[in-house]
């Protein structure tokens, strides 16, 4: 097994790979509920979400909380894992969105709140249903623009 | 007041784009080498391989780059004229710029010359790498 691979931090956290993917459908749900109803509080609620799996870590979200106790004793035993981090990142965008809608809808500009509660929605659907991970393909982009 | 024209347009959209990402994930293109560009053991640290080199760009922040790696690794035992070399992204950034990368996994298949024949980014599938080594001369 290559180098890369085996960095110390890398091999600090791996969780099972299948419940950020049930968290991703849990948050389209709520987005999509937050986007068809207009309501802002929908939408803060999932924020806060966001935010838990942002900063603590996606298994720690209700979402995640879920997933350990509910869903993952009925899979297969044997869980693919993956490093904590790009889902991690994906949920700190999911905030992004979710903070910009918030202020927008608050703010009197409604067509802001749309289109925020709309991308985090592709976001959400993508990973759920394609597990497409908007964090992980935007990540490689970002660090070879903006570090040096 | 209830309106379901945005959510419909973004599950259309998103399925659409979706679809679209899936296919492409993994496929071998050939039009995103830079003209000119060629590479070799001083920039990569390790040897070409004698007919063919497989290239492989991870970051260590990268789900797939693992299940690539095994993949390719394990391929090249059986072949005596292709190297697999694994780069990580983040501390050859000069080089993901040079070679505009921009996701891990990205394979760079190249002849013996350091010339790109093609690329995949995502996990290739056996037999299109085969393919692709194949038409190697």
């Amino acid at each position: 097994m290559s180098e890369i691979l085996e960095k110390p931090e890398v091999r600090k956290i791996y969780i099972d790979a299948r419940g950020p993917r049930f968290s991703a459908s849990l948050t389209t749900i709520v987005l999509a509920t937050a986007l068809v109803t207009h309501n802002v509080w929908v939408l803060v609620a999932q924020g806060l979400v966001f935010l838990i799996g942002a900063t603590a870590g996606p298994q720690f979200t209700p979402y995640g909380v879920i997933f350990k106790k509910v869903v993952k004793p009925r899979l297969k035993k044997d869980a693919p894992t993956e490093d904590v981090r790009p889902p991690k990142f994906a949920q700190a965008v999911g905030f992004g969105f979710a903070l910009v809608g918030t202020i927008g809808s608050l703010a009197g500009a409604p067509t802001v709140f749309t289109v925020a509660v709309g991308f985090a929605l592709a976001a959400a659907f993508l990973n759920a249903a394609f597990n497409y991970c908007l964090g992980c393909e935007m990540y490689l982009v970002l660090i070879r623009t903006f570090r040096k | 007041m209830k309106t379901y024209l945005p959510l419909l347009i973004v599950l259309v959209l998103a399925s659409a784009f979706g679809f679209w990402w899936k296919l492409r994930q993994g496929a071998i293109r050939s039009n995103k080498a830079i003209p000119g560009h060629r590479l070799d053991a001083g920039v990569l640290g390790e040897a070409l391989g004698s007919r063919a080199t497989m290239v492989q760009f991870s970051s260590a922040f990268c789900t797939p780059c693992r299940a690539t790696h095994s993949l390719l690794s394990q391929m090249v035992i059986a072949m005596t004229d292709v190297k697999h070399i694994h780069i990580d992204a983040e501390s050859h950034l000069e080089l993901v710029r040079e070679l505009d990368i921009r996701s891990t996994p990205t394979t760079l298949f190249i002849n013996k010359d350091g010339v790109e024949v093609g690329r995949a980014a995502g996990t290739p599938k056996r037999e299109q790498v085969l393919a692709a080594l194949a038409a190697i001369k």
